[in-house]
Protein backbone atom coordinates (compact mmCIF):
# COMPACT_ATOMS: atom_id res chain seq x y z
CA UNK A 1 0.00 0.00 0.00
CA UNK A 2 2.47 2.55 1.01
CA UNK A 3 4.93 1.11 -1.50
CA UNK A 4 1.78 1.92 -4.45
CA UNK A 5 1.29 5.24 -2.98
CA UNK A 6 5.32 6.16 -2.93
CA UNK A 7 4.99 4.80 -6.81
CA UNK A 8 2.48 7.27 -7.59
CA UNK A 9 3.94 9.74 -5.91
CA UNK A 10 7.17 9.23 -7.72
CA UNK A 11 5.01 8.98 -11.27
CA UNK A 12 3.67 12.67 -10.89
CA UNK A 13 6.87 13.59 -9.84
CA UNK A 14 8.31 12.70 -12.91
CA UNK A 15 5.68 13.46 -14.63
CA UNK A 16 5.32 17.29 -13.33
CA UNK A 17 9.16 17.44 -14.53
CA UNK A 18 8.38 16.32 -17.84
CA UNK A 19 6.07 18.86 -17.91
CA UNK A 20 8.16 21.84 -16.92
CA UNK A 21 10.89 20.87 -19.10
CA UNK A 22 9.60 20.97 -21.98
CA UNK A 23 7.21 24.06 -21.07
CA UNK A 24 10.79 25.76 -20.03
CA UNK A 25 12.15 24.60 -23.39
CA UNK A 26 9.63 26.61 -25.67
CA UNK A 27 9.90 29.79 -23.43
CA UNK A 28 13.40 29.73 -23.71
CA UNK A 29 13.71 29.40 -27.01
CA UNK A 30 10.92 31.52 -28.18
CA UNK A 31 12.10 34.41 -25.82
CA UNK A 32 15.18 34.13 -27.54
CA UNK A 33 13.39 34.06 -31.24
CA UNK A 34 11.27 37.37 -29.47
CA UNK A 35 14.56 39.90 -28.32
CA UNK A 36 16.20 38.81 -31.81
CA UNK A 37 14.08 37.94 -34.46
CA UNK A 38 14.38 41.21 -37.11
CA UNK A 39 10.27 41.15 -37.84
CA UNK A 40 8.37 42.95 -35.30
CA UNK A 41 4.99 41.19 -36.29
CA UNK A 42 7.03 37.54 -35.62
CA UNK A 43 8.61 38.88 -32.17
CA UNK A 44 5.13 39.63 -30.95
CA UNK A 45 3.88 36.14 -31.78
CA UNK A 46 6.93 34.63 -30.15
CA UNK A 47 6.24 36.34 -27.08
CA UNK A 48 2.29 35.26 -27.01
CA UNK A 49 4.46 31.67 -26.45
CA UNK A 50 6.46 32.69 -23.65
CA UNK A 51 4.01 33.84 -22.18
CA UNK A 52 1.12 30.87 -22.87
CA UNK A 53 4.18 29.30 -21.23
CA UNK A 54 4.78 30.87 -17.87
CA UNK A 55 0.71 30.94 -17.90
CA UNK A 56 1.78 26.79 -17.82
CA UNK A 57 3.95 27.12 -15.41
CA UNK A 58 1.77 28.90 -13.26
CA UNK A 59 -0.90 25.98 -13.51
CA UNK A 60 2.37 23.74 -12.63
CA UNK A 61 2.45 25.72 -9.61
CA UNK A 62 -0.64 25.27 -8.27
CA UNK A 63 -2.51 28.71 -8.96
CA UNK A 64 -4.98 28.46 -11.40
CA UNK A 65 -5.77 32.11 -10.60
CA UNK A 66 -2.85 33.68 -11.78
CA UNK A 67 -2.52 31.68 -14.95
CA UNK A 68 -6.21 33.02 -16.25
CA UNK A 69 -5.23 36.19 -14.98
CA UNK A 70 -2.01 36.09 -17.45
CA UNK A 71 -4.02 34.39 -20.21
CA UNK A 72 -6.87 37.45 -20.10
CA UNK A 73 -4.22 40.29 -19.78
CA UNK A 74 -1.37 38.92 -21.46
CA UNK A 75 -2.18 37.37 -24.22
CA UNK A 76 -6.03 38.67 -24.69
CA UNK A 77 -4.68 42.29 -24.09
CA UNK A 78 -1.68 43.37 -24.47
CA UNK A 79 -0.41 41.73 -27.04
CA UNK A 80 -3.53 43.38 -28.94
CA UNK A 81 -1.95 46.00 -27.56
CA UNK A 82 1.87 45.57 -29.13
CA UNK A 83 0.33 44.36 -32.69
CA UNK A 84 -2.23 47.57 -32.82
CA UNK A 85 1.05 49.67 -31.85
CA UNK A 86 3.31 47.74 -34.56
CA UNK A 87 0.70 48.83 -37.04
CA UNK A 88 0.25 52.39 -36.39
CA UNK A 89 4.31 52.76 -36.41
CA UNK A 90 4.27 51.39 -40.05
CA UNK A 91 7.76 52.11 -40.39
CA UNK A 92 8.58 49.22 -38.48
CA UNK A 93 6.17 46.38 -40.40
CA UNK A 94 9.01 45.63 -41.73
CA UNK A 95 12.87 44.92 -40.50
CA UNK A 96 13.52 46.02 -37.64
CA UNK A 97 16.78 48.58 -38.64
CA UNK A 98 20.03 47.05 -38.11
CA UNK A 99 21.78 46.40 -34.80
CA UNK A 100 25.06 47.57 -34.15
CA UNK A 101 27.59 45.10 -33.54
CA UNK A 102 29.34 46.24 -31.22
CA UNK A 103 26.33 47.33 -28.78
CA UNK A 104 24.59 43.65 -29.47
CA UNK A 105 28.12 42.44 -28.35
CA UNK A 106 27.80 44.14 -25.06
CA UNK A 107 24.23 43.06 -24.53
CA UNK A 108 25.20 39.68 -24.65
CA UNK A 109 27.92 39.67 -22.71
CA UNK A 110 26.14 42.16 -19.92
CA UNK A 111 22.90 38.97 -19.86
CA UNK A 112 25.75 36.22 -19.83
CA UNK A 113 27.45 37.99 -16.49
CA UNK A 114 23.97 38.84 -15.06
CA UNK A 115 23.06 34.92 -16.13
CA UNK A 116 26.30 33.34 -14.41
CA UNK A 117 25.69 35.67 -11.30
CA UNK A 118 22.16 34.71 -10.54
CA UNK A 119 22.74 31.01 -11.49
CA UNK A 120 25.59 31.05 -8.99
CA UNK A 121 23.81 32.85 -6.26
CA UNK A 122 20.51 30.69 -6.75
CA UNK A 123 22.22 27.27 -7.15
CA UNK A 124 24.02 28.35 -3.51
CA UNK A 125 21.12 29.16 -1.84
CA UNK A 126 18.23 26.60 -3.10
CA UNK A 127 20.07 23.65 -4.81
CA UNK A 128 18.12 21.11 -3.05
CA UNK A 129 15.17 22.49 -1.52
CA UNK A 130 11.93 20.84 -2.39
CA UNK A 131 8.67 22.44 -3.68
CA UNK A 132 5.83 20.29 -2.54
CA UNK A 133 2.37 21.12 -4.20
CA UNK A 134 -0.47 18.72 -2.61
CA UNK A 135 -3.28 21.05 -3.06
CA UNK A 136 -4.20 23.95 -5.95
CA UNK A 137 -4.73 27.50 -4.20
CA UNK A 138 -8.16 28.26 -4.00
CA UNK A 139 -9.53 31.26 -5.69
CA UNK A 140 -11.27 32.14 -2.13
CA UNK A 141 -8.11 32.53 -0.61
CA UNK A 142 -6.56 35.27 -3.10
CA UNK A 143 -9.60 37.31 -3.33
CA UNK A 144 -10.13 37.07 0.67
CA UNK A 145 -6.48 38.42 0.90
CA UNK A 146 -7.05 40.99 -1.81
CA UNK A 147 -9.67 42.66 -0.13
CA UNK A 148 -8.63 42.18 3.26
CA UNK A 149 -4.65 42.26 3.65
CA UNK A 150 -4.23 43.97 0.61
CA UNK A 151 -6.98 46.40 -0.30
CA UNK A 152 -4.48 49.46 0.33
CA UNK A 153 -2.39 48.26 -2.41
CA UNK A 154 -5.51 47.03 -4.02
CA UNK A 155 -7.46 50.66 -4.42
CA UNK A 156 -3.71 52.20 -5.13
CA UNK A 157 -3.34 50.05 -8.33
CA UNK A 158 -7.12 51.07 -9.35
CA UNK A 159 -5.86 54.73 -9.16
CA UNK A 160 -2.94 53.80 -10.95
CA UNK A 161 -5.01 51.70 -13.79
CA UNK A 162 -6.93 55.28 -14.25
CA UNK A 163 -4.31 57.68 -14.32
CA UNK A 164 -2.31 55.35 -16.73
CA UNK A 165 -5.85 55.43 -19.02
CA UNK A 166 -6.27 59.35 -18.97
CA UNK A 167 -2.36 59.64 -19.07
CA UNK A 168 -2.16 57.09 -22.52
CA UNK A 169 -5.15 58.93 -24.00
CA UNK A 170 -3.38 62.63 -23.32
CA UNK A 171 -0.13 61.88 -24.32
CA UNK A 172 -1.77 59.90 -28.07
CA UNK A 173 -4.20 62.33 -28.45
CA UNK A 174 -3.74 64.62 -31.68
CA UNK A 175 -3.56 68.15 -31.33
CA UNK B 1 9.75 19.44 -8.32
CA UNK B 2 12.24 21.40 -6.83
CA UNK B 3 12.55 25.31 -6.34
CA UNK B 4 15.22 26.03 -8.09
CA UNK B 5 14.06 24.75 -11.52
CA UNK B 6 11.90 28.10 -11.19
CA UNK B 7 14.17 30.19 -10.26
CA UNK B 8 16.62 29.11 -12.50
CA UNK B 9 13.64 29.49 -15.65
CA UNK B 10 13.12 32.68 -14.13
CA UNK B 11 16.45 33.66 -14.16
CA UNK B 12 17.41 32.70 -17.74
CA UNK B 13 14.41 34.88 -19.07
CA UNK B 14 14.99 37.71 -17.01
CA UNK B 15 18.75 37.69 -18.58
CA UNK B 16 17.26 37.30 -22.17
CA UNK B 17 15.14 40.37 -21.05
CA UNK B 18 17.92 42.41 -20.11
CA UNK B 19 19.84 41.68 -23.14
CA UNK B 20 16.28 42.57 -25.61
CA UNK B 21 16.56 45.88 -23.80
CA UNK B 22 19.78 46.59 -24.35
CA UNK B 23 20.46 45.48 -28.05
CA UNK B 24 17.25 46.45 -29.85
CA UNK B 25 16.40 49.84 -31.24
CA UNK B 26 13.13 49.53 -32.02
CA UNK B 27 10.96 50.89 -29.33
CA UNK B 28 8.55 48.52 -29.43
CA UNK B 29 10.85 45.80 -29.38
CA UNK B 30 12.35 46.91 -25.85
CA UNK B 31 8.73 46.79 -24.49
CA UNK B 32 8.46 43.56 -25.19
CA UNK B 33 11.61 42.72 -23.59
CA UNK B 34 10.29 44.53 -20.92
CA UNK B 35 7.55 42.30 -20.85
CA UNK B 36 9.11 38.99 -20.60
CA UNK B 37 11.54 40.51 -18.29
CA UNK B 38 8.06 41.50 -16.06
CA UNK B 39 6.87 37.99 -16.55
CA UNK B 40 9.87 35.99 -15.10
CA UNK B 41 9.70 38.21 -11.65
CA UNK B 42 6.15 36.72 -11.79
CA UNK B 43 7.18 32.83 -12.66
CA UNK B 44 9.63 33.91 -8.84
CA UNK B 45 6.66 35.09 -7.22
CA UNK B 46 4.29 32.41 -7.37
CA UNK B 47 7.38 29.82 -7.39
CA UNK B 48 7.82 31.41 -3.68
CA UNK B 49 4.38 31.71 -3.05
CA UNK B 50 3.72 28.16 -3.88
CA UNK B 51 7.33 27.30 -1.60
CA UNK B 52 5.64 29.18 1.09
CA UNK B 53 2.46 28.02 0.89
CA UNK B 54 1.67 32.01 1.48
CA UNK B 55 -1.20 33.97 -0.81
CA UNK B 56 0.82 37.34 -0.67
CA UNK B 57 2.98 35.68 -3.66
CA UNK B 58 0.18 35.27 -6.12
CA UNK B 59 -1.33 38.56 -4.76
CA UNK B 60 1.57 39.89 -5.50
CA UNK B 61 1.63 38.58 -9.17
CA UNK B 62 -1.72 39.71 -9.69
CA UNK B 63 -0.11 42.99 -8.81
CA UNK B 64 2.64 42.73 -10.82
CA UNK B 65 0.04 41.94 -14.20
CA UNK B 66 -2.10 45.08 -13.32
CA UNK B 67 1.14 47.38 -13.63
CA UNK B 68 2.78 45.83 -16.55
CA UNK B 69 -0.73 46.56 -18.13
CA UNK B 70 -0.64 50.67 -17.29
CA UNK B 71 3.20 50.24 -18.24
CA UNK B 72 2.11 48.91 -21.52
CA UNK B 73 -0.27 51.64 -22.02
CA UNK B 74 1.85 54.23 -21.20
CA UNK B 75 5.21 53.35 -23.10
CA UNK B 76 2.77 52.37 -26.43
CA UNK B 77 1.31 55.85 -26.34
CA UNK B 78 5.10 57.52 -25.91
CA UNK B 79 6.51 55.35 -28.60
CA UNK B 80 3.32 56.15 -31.12
CA UNK B 81 4.49 60.09 -30.15
CA UNK B 82 7.49 59.66 -30.93
CA UNK B 83 6.80 58.46 -34.00
CA UNK B 84 4.78 61.23 -34.82
CA UNK B 85 7.26 64.10 -33.91
CA UNK B 86 10.08 62.06 -35.72
CA UNK B 87 8.67 59.37 -38.60
CA UNK B 88 10.88 56.96 -36.48
CA UNK B 89 11.02 54.79 -33.95
CA UNK B 90 14.70 54.10 -33.54
CA UNK B 91 15.29 55.10 -30.11
CA UNK B 92 19.09 55.48 -30.51
CA UNK B 93 17.85 58.58 -32.38
CA UNK B 94 15.68 59.85 -29.33
CA UNK B 95 18.86 61.60 -27.60
CA UNK B 96 17.24 65.00 -27.68
CA UNK B 97 18.45 64.76 -23.64
CA UNK B 98 21.88 63.80 -24.29
CA UNK B 99 23.53 67.40 -24.55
Amino acid sequence: MMLAAAASGGDLFVAQNVFFGAIALVMIVSALRCVTTRNVVHAALWLVLVLAGAAAQFILLGSEFVAVTQVLVYIGAIIVLFLFGIMLTKASMGDDDSVAGEKRLMAALVAVLLAVVMGIALIDSYSDTRLVIDEPQRFGEVSDAIFSQYIVAFEAVSVLLLAALIGAIVVARKE
Amino acid sequence: MILNQFLLLAAILFCIGVYGVLARRNGIMVLMSVEIILNSVNINLVAFGAFRDHVAGEVFALFVIAVAAAEVGIGLAIVLLIYRNRRSIDLTEADLLKG
